[in-house]
């Protein structure tokens, strides 16, 4: 590949509006950033939110919280640092050039996803059961019930605390934004597999990878946050 | 590329005539016209919405409307003229349009999300058509909890999805603006001689990306309190109603600036070109966007002074609404001054502009009585406010869209439009504005309430005089329509600078410019509005 | 029509009417100096700059900083002063004085429904007495909506979950507008009242007679005094009177500092006797276990406020 890039030279992956690569690369990454500027802002608003209702609610967050299976939550974290570090490791490979260790690593991160996915599952369903589903599926005695055997043993719960229901919606409303972005970084992750399989990307040129690479560490960080505020507290 | 003939030049509109060519194209300035098409749609449902409801609101019992009607309409045209047209008119046509011609670029950085910006606004836009068909909604713009996410029986999830998905085309326009300016600049474009309509989409672009994701959530949090019985605004399950206010108007404050600021960048233009004067105080008016931008981000709770909000947390909201006053108060002493010794010229899009200056000033002026706490007290929820904003979205946004329209719009389809006839319009919607609103300051001043269509009959002359004036600016509107429409048939070629304008667009670009923007290699070596400079007095 | 006839202004209606319209009168000043000034200039400008000739090619003007500073400088001075005048006035029309008569005012859609001291009750129609400060404790039973007096130029949200107060002292007999100013649903332009401020002496021969009919006075149950009491004796007096109860004396406590477990101190006010009888746990008293159930669903939101109305009643604090 020759280094001596000039603005007459057209790679193949330049699209035609931009002048040169450097052009097209600083765009590109400016344009993810400000995307990630956005997001931020997205879940700003979730956590606006949770933190006035914390604020409001402590009891609730306390029995909400001590109900959560924060072995659960704590497998969770660690698969998604884990999917992390694999997607980093896909990013290594596309700056080799290694074609079959970047479809490896996003498969490896694709099926810590998955996991990921199967846990969080589980979760859901034992608040179904235990009928902890604002709206859909809520019994205050029921609730009553879980959150008493689940306190902690210095606490008594002799009431459903204010606020409790508030706390699960929140639950499911941030967690459920959470999981929506990882179907679309399933969606995402096929659709750029497909394209290294094709042989689009080379070692000069793999931004989509470096953006997907971003933009899932982005989703871990959401977690990261959501862990602690809604299973720790 | 083309051989000479004797046939016109090539462009961008004949460049391909296949519906496909249209809906598949990635062509920033085809993709202006098929928002400027979108938007005119919605803006006619909504203008339909108000004449009607206009008619009702004539005498003071009900006599065409039962409540839930007129509820419905009301609220239709608050959330179509906000969301779908105010809010993407300037940006989505003329900020399409024109921000890569005016910086020298071939086109936005990412074409492709371009068009989907587009098929998100008309997929928003179904979404809303779909909710008023099927029986409406009747929450008013504001979609307030819990009335909006328990107690009202109508269409709140379709038209809440609706506004939902329409934000992500202006976020996504937003992030495009930012990193077209910043990165596709034409050689010799420094920021300081960037036409001002560029650093006001700039600012505008600022608010897209950080104000509009917090309103997506907020209505999504609305749409799932509603389906599926999610407690997080319900004061039945312990959520706080006013929350919600402070999340809507995070967003819905900053959009404000999202609708005026992109009408200022225009006005600068149109301003400098019929005075043929260098904009005095460029730095201070480009500047004063952002300074309007960032402070428009700490203001939201002065919507909230009688909401049960903190009296502590007023003051704040309050003394910071001043603030913003201020680089609005600059913009207009400077646009003022600009006109001096000036070689001025009425043209239709500068009676536009004037005009706006002159509204958007009461505008600005009677939104200082609305951040005064204590005159806020009364004056909230009445027809003040509902002129006040009037005066800036119609007066102001509405008086300098239609100011681009005009100015622009040779450039956009290579047709001169009548002028007498678009100087007509531009007066009598200037007057039938404000017999339209200016009786509604005192309607409010007076104590009556917005939202009601049965009232008390000493607000029945301010009403009377209100309908008759908006149908007068109806008249008006069909005038500058019909002019603007037959111009595509019967109008002159305009040649590539009509108006004698600095800017790229007229000077370096075709009308109606080539499918790539320029013909040839785009270099800048002056300073913007330089009106001394000969070359651009020269016929070509 | 005579135009003249139009009436331009609303009335108004109290001293702080009068001290609103000085304010008022103030911004009125501005604003019309400035748009008059400005407009004129644009429109002198506009003919004596006017284009004679398309070879006219005016001079560019230099910028300077005089106008940027002095379009920044006087109109940041003249907004502080509005910011002042108008925070004070916002600040003292928030303050109830200590005299005033208390009423409870409940929004519900589409009605206004109001309770005096004395139990007597009316709906959509507020009587008070001239030249005594009135203040309203108002909550909402479903969505929000805001108790407009423009006469009086005050205002305030009803919202559902929170009581919020205004007040207002009438000078003159007479009636006056009374609106929903928060939008509230189908009927919301028909939410409409009437305040009609009376002389002393006919307020007190409306609370004992008239309205809604003689039997008014005559059922006990209308007062909330006497209904609070009937209902703190069912279901109250057994825990929470005298020492030695499961639950803290509060009888005569209303509008005291209680003390709680976590060792911080809490108004006993409107709003915590709500929350104690509906979540009781969320505050617990000092010294005494979290025994007490929710009685959510079981006392109804009239009750809860005519237990509030007769703790206020037999307290001894000076409120």
């Amino acid at each position: 590949m020759s280094h001596a890039v000039t603005d007459t030279e057209h790679k193949p992956y330049q699209q035609h509006h931009f002048e040169n690569m450097e052009q097209q690369t600083q765009s590109t990454l400016l344009g993810i950033w400000l995307f990630m500027a956005q997001e931020i802002l997205f879940f700003g608003g979730l956590f606006a939110a949770y933190t006035i209702y914390r604020i409001l609610y402590p009891a609730a967050w306390a029995a909400g919280a001590s109900s959560q299976n924060v072995f659960l939550g704590m497998v969770n974290t660690i698969v998604l640092i884990g999917s992390s570090v694999s997607i980093v490791m896909a990013v290594h490979s596309a700056r080799h050039d290694d074609r079959k260790a970047i479809l490896k690593w996003f498969a490896v991160t694709l099926l810590l996803g998955t996991v990921f996915f199967g846990i969080k599952a589980i979760e859901y369903g034992t608040k179904w059961d235990h009928q902890l589903v604002p709206g859909l599926n809520w019994n205050n005695e029921h609730a009553l019930h879980t959150l008493q055997e689940h306190a902690p043993k210095n606490v008594e719960i002799t009431e459903l605390p204010k606020g409790i229901q508030i706390y699960y919606s929140l639950y499911f409303v941030m967690t459920g934004m959470h999981a929506l972005h990882m179907v679309i970084g399933f969606g995402l992750a096929f659709w750029i597999m497909a394209k290294t399989a094709k042989g689009r990307f080379n070692s000069e040129y793999y931004p989509h990878i470096e953006y997907f690479g971003l933009y899932w560490h982005f989703v871990d960080i959401v977690w990261i946050f959501l862990f602690p505020l809604l299973y720790l507290v | 590329m083309n051989e000479p003939t004797s046939k016109p030049k090539p462009n961008y509109l004949t460049s391909g005539n296949t519906v496909s060519s249209w809906l598949l194209t990635v062509d920033h300035k085809r993709i202006g016209l098929m928002y400027l098409l979108g938007m005119t749609f919605f803006f006619l449902i909504g203008a339909t919405a108000a004449a009607l409801f206009r008619f009702e609101l004539a005498t003071h019992d009900a006599n065409v409307f039962a409540n839930d009607t007129y509820n419905r309409l009301f609220t239709m045209h608050g959330i179509i003229m906000v969301f779908f047209f105010l809010i993407p008119a300037v940006p989505g046509v003329l900020g399409n349009f024109l921000v890569p011609l005016m910086i020298g670029a071939k086109d936005v950085a990412f074409p492709r999300l371009n068009l989907a910006s587009w098929y998100i606004y008309m997929l928003g836009g179904t979404f809303t058509l779909a909710a008023i068909l099927l029986g409406g909604i009747d929450t008013g713009w504001t979609f307030y909890t819990p009335y909006s996410s328990v107690y009202a029986d109508s269409n709140v999830i379709l038209a809440g999805s609706g506004v939902f998905i329409t934000g992500f085309s202006s976020i996504l326009t937003g992030l495009n603006f930012i990193v077209t300016i910043h990165k596709m600049r034409a050689p010799g474009m420094t920021w300081m001689r960037l036409p001002l309509f560029i650093w006001a989409q700039y600012a505008t672009s600022i608010i897209n990306i950080l104000g509009t994701p917090v309103i997506a959530i907020t209505l999504l949090l609305v749409v799932f309190e509603r389906s599926l019985g999610f407690g997080i605004f319900d004061p039945q399950k312990g959520g706080d109603p006013v929350l919600y206010q402070h999340l809507f108007w995070f967003y819905s404050h900053p959009a404000v600036y999202i609708m005026i600021l992109p009408g200022f960048g225009v006005v600068s233009e149109v301003l400098a070109c019929f005075s043929r004067k260098r904009i005095y105080g460029y730095e201070f008016v480009a500047f004063s966007s952002l300074a309007i931008a960032a402070i428009g981000f700490f203001v939201w709770g002065h919507h909230m002074f009688t909401s049960s909000q903190s009296e502590y947390a007023g003051l704040i909201f309050s003394i910071l609404t001043y603030l913003v006053g201020i680089p609005t108060a600059i913009k207009i002493f400077n646009w003022v001054a600009t006109l001096y010794k000036g070689s001025i010229l009425l043209s239709a899009p500068m009676i536009y502009t004037l005009g706006f200056i002159g509204l958007f000033l009461v505008g600005g002026l009677t939104g200082l009585f609305l951040a005064t706490m204590a005159l806020n007290v009364h004056l909230h929820d009445t027809y003040f406010v509902v002129a006040h904003f009037h005066y800036v979205m119609v007066g102001g946004m509405m008086m300098a869209w239609l100011a681009g329209l005009h100015f622009w719009w040779p450039k956009m389809l290579g047709k001169m439009y009548n002028e007498f006839w678009a100087r007509v319009g531009a007066v009598i919607i200037f007057f039938g504005f404000n017999f339209t609103f200016y009786p509604q300051f005192i309607a409010g001043y007076m104590g009556m309430p917005r939202r009601y269509h049965v009232y008390d009959i000493e607000y029945q002359p301010f009403q009377m005089l209100s309908t008759v004036g908006a149908y007068f600016m109806g008249v008006g509107l069909i005038i500058c329509f019909v002019t603007l429409v037959s111009s595509i048939f019967k109008g002159k070629p305009a040649g590539k600078n009509p108006w004698k304008a600095t800017g790229l667009e007229w000077n370096q670009a075709d009308s109606p410019p080539d499918q790539h923007n320029f013909t040839s290699p785009v270099k800048v070596d002056v300073e913007a509005y330089d009106y001394t400079d000969e070359r651009i007095y020269q016929d070509t | 029509m005579n135009l003249f006839a139009v009436k331009t202004s609303p009335v108004a209606a109290s001293d702080y009417a009068d001290e609103w319209q000085n304010l008022w009168g103030y911004l009125i000043g501005v604003s019309v100096f400035f748009t008059v000034a400005i407009c004129a200039v644009i429109v002198f400008f506009a003919i004596k700059y006017r284009r004679r000739s398309d070879a006219d090619r005016p001079e560019a003007t230099k910028d300077g900083k005089l106008l940027e500073i002095l379009g920044s400088v006087i109109p940041f001075v003249l907004v502080m002063i509005m910011f002042f005048w108008g925070a004070k006035l916002y600040f003292d029309a928030r303050m109830p004085p200590k005299d005033a008569i208390e009423i409870l005012v409940t929004g519900k859609q589409w009605m206004w429904k109001m309770q005096h001291p004395n139990g007597k009750r009316e709906i959509n129609d507020l009587h008070v007495p001239v030249g005594v400060p009135i203040r309203l404790t108002m909550t909402s039973e479903d969505v929000i909506h805001s108790f407009y007096l423009p006469d009086f130029r005050k205002k305030m949200d009803v919202v559902p979950g929170k009581y919020t107060q205004m007040w207002f002292h009438p000078r003159e007999e007479g009636q006056y507008h009374l609106f929903c100013a928060e939008y509230c649903g189908s009927e919301h332009a028909l939410m409409v009242g009437r305040l009609h401020v009376v002389s002393p002496a006919k307020y007190e021969e409306f609370l004992s007679s008239g309205g809604r009919g003689a039997m008014a006075e005559a059922a006990a149950s209308d007062d909330p005094v006497v209904a609070g009491k009937a209902v703190w004796e069912a279901n109250c007096v057994v825990c929470h009177s005298g020492p030695g109860g499961i639950g803290p004396n509060i009888h005569k406590a209303f509008g005291t500092m209680r003390e709680l477990e976590t060792g911080e101190s809490i108004l006993m006010d409107e709003a915590y006797v709500r929350n104690s009888i509906i979540n009781p746990n969320d505050d617990i008293a000092k010294g005494y276990p979290a025994a007490m159930t929710s009685f959510k669903g079981q006392l109804s939101s009239t009750q809860i406020n005519q237990v509030i109305a007769y703790l206020k009643s037999v307290s001894e604090a000076d409120q």
